[in-house]
Parts: C-alpha cells; structure tokens; sequence
C-alpha cells in the first residue's frame, strides 16, 4: 500500500522528497496519471520551475479536475502550495483556484535579498493536525522568490520583512511554502503528521 | 554544499551515485558543484536528490549556462560560484581552481560577473576570496562588502574562516546571508553547535 502518492508535475527534484519519506519508513509512489492520483490514499503536489510550467503541464497531463476535485488529504509543497491559489504572478497565470487570494513576487530590498533562502521559524500558528508536536518557534527552510498573502486559510504566516503564508488549509488542501524535506526533524514531523491524516 | 573541484579541471561532472548516497541521508539543504555544463547535466544532478546546483567555471565558459538553468529549473536553483582573486586591477574571476595547474584567470571583473549572473537569472552567488581561502585569518570582508553592493540575491561568503569571531564579523560588517567553511569544521577546530551559539548571542539570528 503507498502512503502517499508524490504527483510527478514534469519537474526534476522529486528524489529529496522521496527519500525523506523513505527516511520515515513510508512506500511512495510517483505518477501523473489521473486514476492513480485519484485514487490515492494522500496525495503530494511537489514543485520546482514557474508557475506557468507546473499549471502547463498539469493541463497537459488531465489534471486540473482530478486535483480540485480530491477529498483525500493532499500537500502542495514550495511552488505546489502556490498552485492551489487562483492565480499567480509568476508567469500571470490562472491556478488551480482552491485557495482564494493571488500569489505576488517577493520585493528585494538592501536587507532582504530575494529569491528567499534560507531558515525562518513561525511564530504562531493556528492548531492544526499538520503541525502537531512542532515546539515553540520550528525554523523551517524556504526557497523561493513568490509568496502567497495571509488570508482566511493561513495556518501560520511566517516573516520575511513582511509577513506571508508558509502553512495554510482549506478542507483536505494543505500547503507548505517551506521545503519540509530540508527542514531537519521540524520538516520530518510534518511529514509524518501528515502521513497520520 | 558539496564541491567535486577536481570535475571541471578533468573535464567530468560530479558523480550522481555519490549524490544519491548523501541525499538519502541528509535532511537539510543540499547544493552540488562540479563540472554541471548542461542543462541535462543539471537535471540529473536534481534527480539524484540535490536541491541546487552550482556553476562555476562553466558559467565563465558559456554565460548563457546560467539562462538556460534559471528558465528550466527556477532562479532558486541555479547558484553562481565565484573564486575571486584581487589583483592590482581589480578582484578578477579565476576558472579551474581545483587543479593548480589548470587555475587561470578567467579575464571577467568580478563586481561586473556578479551583475551579469543576476541579470542571466543566478539565485545565489557564492564567493570565495581566493586570497583569504585556507589561511584562516577571517573573510575577505571589504571584498564581500564590494560584492554585497552590487549583490541583490543571497550572497555566500567563502574562503578565511579561522575562528567563531570572523562568522560574527562577515555577518555583520559585509552583510553576507550565509558563511560557508570547510576546513575548520572537517578538523574540529570549529565545533558547529558552539559556534551557532556564539553566532545567537552577538545577535545574529542562527537556528541552533
């Protein structure tokens, strides 16, 4: 039986999230094809390139319905916690549309180069099955030069000179903007609560 | 960060099965240099599980390299080494610095590399002070700071780091988003806990 289905969205840089879900004990499986996705027990929606790309190919491979019609857990990871939202800037395109609110570049400024690199903890968060067992101020490790708003599905925001998303939910949709298959035992811990969803 | 120097030198790329061995175990970010000349080269470098890739000498070779990296993979995946020597001119780039005998100068202005590998879509310089590398004596910190006012992406401070002291110090005078070492933390000069401790308590935000 696989834990979790790992959505292969065309782009490289699947092996890191595989492997910590190996390092977890949990089977995955990689596949773009519908009725496995479908019928996923959880469901992984990684991301490395544009928004455009991911959007691309996800149309290309059938699955803008399939995914927005899921009721099994699923997690957007980096860019794949992105796509859940309507629209992103990078590359102006329509997403995946579950979240509503649109994912803006990040502004470099003297004191905060962008893309984003690098270990910020959350100061707060809402309580959430995801994030059980984090401690006080998890640090968690981002890499990316797009983020999406704090709006009403924020778990927990996180800062960069400005405050933006790095948890959010909706129902079964949950989106991490960190990498946690970078991010040490905090990052392992939201794997393995989300692989008890 | 894992560097195979000796790869562009002998004209190979790093060995992917040795990625795939340390990707397995590790769960913090990793970056691999070494010899990545092609986008394919790249690619298979990522699927043996590294999140990032460092180009150096074949970013001197064909600039177009480092378009090519960030249309495919995304600004954040593409890092851009630099080994910088100064020279009565200037700081100069230098290609092939893992071999001796190969190590030339690349004719580039490193304050003007810097500008093109942003503008061509590099996510992250990383610089190594080749005057500074291996003595110990701390970071080339006015060079960094030349650097860092031209530098709008992450910037990597490399090569000197011989005491807890000279991270505090490029941390705070050149502004550097990350300090890399090698050799102290290979011998155990530097023990990594107690210097992120010393880091957190001159007021640098470190996660311990």
């Amino acid at each position: 039986m696989t834990d979790a289905l790992i959505i292969d969205s065309g782009g490289a840089n699947l092996a890191s999230l595989q492997y910590a879900f190996a390092r977890l004990g949990a089977a995955t499986r990689v596949s773009a094809e519908p009725d496995v996705i479908a019928a996923a027990r959880r469901v992984i929606l990684p991301g490395v390139g544009s928004a455009a790309d991911a959007m691309r190919r996800l149309r290309a491979a059938g699955l803008i319905g399939v995914l927005t019609g899921l009721t099994q857990p699923l997690l957007g990871i980096c860019l794949g916690m992105q796509l859940l939202f309507e629209h992103s800037a990078e590359g102006d395109v329509e997403c995946l549309g579950i979240l509503p609110q649109r994912v803006y570049r990040l502004q470099p400024s003297p004191a905060r180069p962008v893309p984003h690199m690098g270990w910020n903890y959350l100061q707060t968060a809402k309580v959430d099955p995801l994030l059980e067992g984090l401690g006080a101020l998890p640090y968690f490790y981002f890499v990316h030069g797009y983020a999406a708003p704090v709006g009403p599905f924020t778990l927990a925001p996180v800062e960069y000179g400005e405050p933006f998303s790095a948890v959010v939910r909706r129902a079964n949709f949950w989106g991490v903007q960190f990498h946690p298959e970078r991010s040490a035992a905090a990052g392992a811990r939201v794997l393995a609560n989300f692989l008890s969803l | 960060m894992f560097y195979d120097i000796t790869a562009s030198p002998e004209g190979r790329s790093v060995d992917r099965g040795w990625v795939q061995r340390v990707a397995r175990v590790l769960d913090i970010p990793f970056c691999v240099a070494g010899g990545i000349r092609t986008v394919a080269d790249a690619e298979a470098v990522l699927n043996a599980g590294a999140e990032k890739i460092s180009i150096n000498s074949p970013a001197l070779a064909d600039p177009d390299l480092i378009d090519a990296l960030s249309r495919r993979f995304g600004a954040q995946c593409v890092v851009v080494g630099i080994d910088s020597q100064r020279t009565p001119e200037g700081y100069r780039a230098y290609q092939f610095t893992g071999d001796p005998t190969r190590s030339r100068h690349s004719g580039r202005d490193v304050l003007e590399w810097v500008r093109e590998a942003q503008a061509r879509g590099a996510g992250e310089i990383v610089l190594n002070c080749m005057g500074s590398d291996g003595v110990r004596n701390g970071y080339d910190i006015e060079q960094l700071c030349a650097v860092r006012a031209v530098c709008h992406v992450p910037l990597v401070a490399s090569g000197g780091a011989g005491a807890s002291e000279h991270f505090a110090a490029v941390f705070t005078a050149a502004r550097v988003d990350a300090a890399l070492a090698a050799s102290v933390f290979h011998t155990g000069a530097i023990a990594i806990p107690g210097l992120k401790r010393a880091l957190r308590s001159a007021g640098i935000e470190v996660r311990l």
